[in-house]
């Protein structure tokens, strides 16, 4: 189990050996993340706790399943980052509460990774982002995840789109499948970064790069 | 809401003052101190001309409080050229360059650009618009400024190895 504490930063996450070495789709998440200063003093806990459906890190946790550990006058308590998200800046944290820590069990060694963030311009939110972690064994896909960044009112975890590469080769039949799965469940606002039938395109885009991506870390 | 006592070092002076939880940084630097050097202009986080180094980071002071900054190290660019008033290499180049037009952002800019040029002495153009890329500019389309940026460091650097 990894644990990260609330208040670690942006920059930290990046120049962590240990995160680089276990779990290195956080790092590339947090390159894409906003700029320089921000990622000074921005922190992985704020970022998952603030329920901003274009924070980076919550489809990250969520292809992680992640936890996050929660304090109130009660205890303390878990609750799965596919759990947390209701509604924009509307999360599962009660208001006499506070996030402590993010728990994510350790990926298996050798597993593919890959966050992949359309954005207008360096440090703006995603247009459509997706996180992919996937195992590969005998060349079989035996497990996938896959998370979705700013294409609804909350994050997104997509299981369909991870079942739909389970038991293939990650091929391009497969990788259509899960595409569709994904694209699927979005429903992006349209705002200045795009028509929502262009940010749903986008997304369609960065899904099947990232599972690309993954497949070719595979070690 | 009861201040808080607050001790910091800014521009090589000890500073002590009482602020409220909820003052900004940049509120406390340009309010407080009088260090209108900082610039707010936006709101959001996004510009950067409130940009300061704080224990030797560049941050957006306009995103943190200044309780959080008590015991910091604090540089504003009124800190930046020497005491006798001899311009940082920096600034110099912004004005050798023409790294400026309306100034607005050039503050936030050449603090940024200074704790660049400490981490990465040698940056090549891309690291430079990749490492300002907290900082937007509406005047110039970066070109000079990023020209600026790699001539300081090309002075700096030439300035090292002849005191070596």
């Amino acid at each position: 189990m990894l644990a990260v504490g609330a208040l670690v930063t942006q920059r930290q996450l990046i120049a962590d050996a240990l995160l680089a070495a276990k779990c290195p789709i956080i790092a590339e998440a947090s390159r894409q993340i906003a700029d320089p200063q921000v990622r000074a003093l921005g922190t992985l806990g704020g970022n998952v706790a603030n329920g901003d459906p274009g924070n980076d890190m919550p489809a990250v946790m969520m292809a992680l399943d992640a936890h996050y550990r929660v304090r109130g006058p009660g205890g303390e308590r878990d609750i799965a980052a596919r759990e947390f998200y209701q509604g924009p800046f509307a999360t599962a944290l009660a208001a006499n509460e506070i996030l402590t820590a993010i728990r994510i069990p350790n990926p298996a060694p050798g597993h593919g990774y890959a966050y992949e963030k359309q954005k207008r311009k360096v440090g703006d939110y995603a247009t459509a982002a997706a996180a992919v972690i996937l195992m590969i064994a005998q060349g079989k896909c035996t497990a996938a995840a896959v998370g979705l960044t700013n294409v609804a009112g909350t994050p997104l975890f997509a299981p369909a789109a991870g079942q739909a590469l389970v038991g293939t080769s990650v091929d391009g039949t497969a990788i259509v499948a899960a595409v569709r799965e994904a694209t699927g469940i979005a429903q992006p606002a349209a705002d200045g970064r795009g028509p929502a039938d262009f940010r749903i395109h986008v997304l369609g885009v960065m899904v099947e790069r990232a599972i690309r991506r993954a497949r070719e870390r595979v070690a | 809401m009861a201040k808080i006592h607050l001790k910091m070092t800014v521009n090589g002076r000890a500073v002590e003052a009482l602020a409220e939880p909820r003052l900004l940084l940049i509120h406390f630097l340009r309010e407080e101190l009088g260090l209108t050097g900082p610039h707010i202009g936006c709101d959001t986080s996004h510009c950067g001309a409130c940009t300061v180094d704080l224990n030797g980071q560049s941050v957006k002071s306009c995103t943190m409080f200044a309780v959080q900054a008590n015991g910091a190290q604090i540089l504003t660019i009124e800190g930046l050229a020497d005491p006798g008033g001899t311009l940082h290499p920096l600034q110099e180049a912004f004005r050798e360059h023409h790294g400026l037009q309306c100034g607005f952002c050039t503050p936030g800019m050449i603090t940024r650009a200074y704790r660049l040029l400490q981490e990465n002495p040698n940056p090549s153009e891309a690291e430079i618009r990749m490492g300002i890329s907290g900082n937007l500019c509406r005047c110039t389309g970066y070109q000079n400024i990023a020209k600026a940026i790699h001539a300081a460091a090309e002075r700096m650097n030439a300035a090292k190895e002849a005191a070596e």
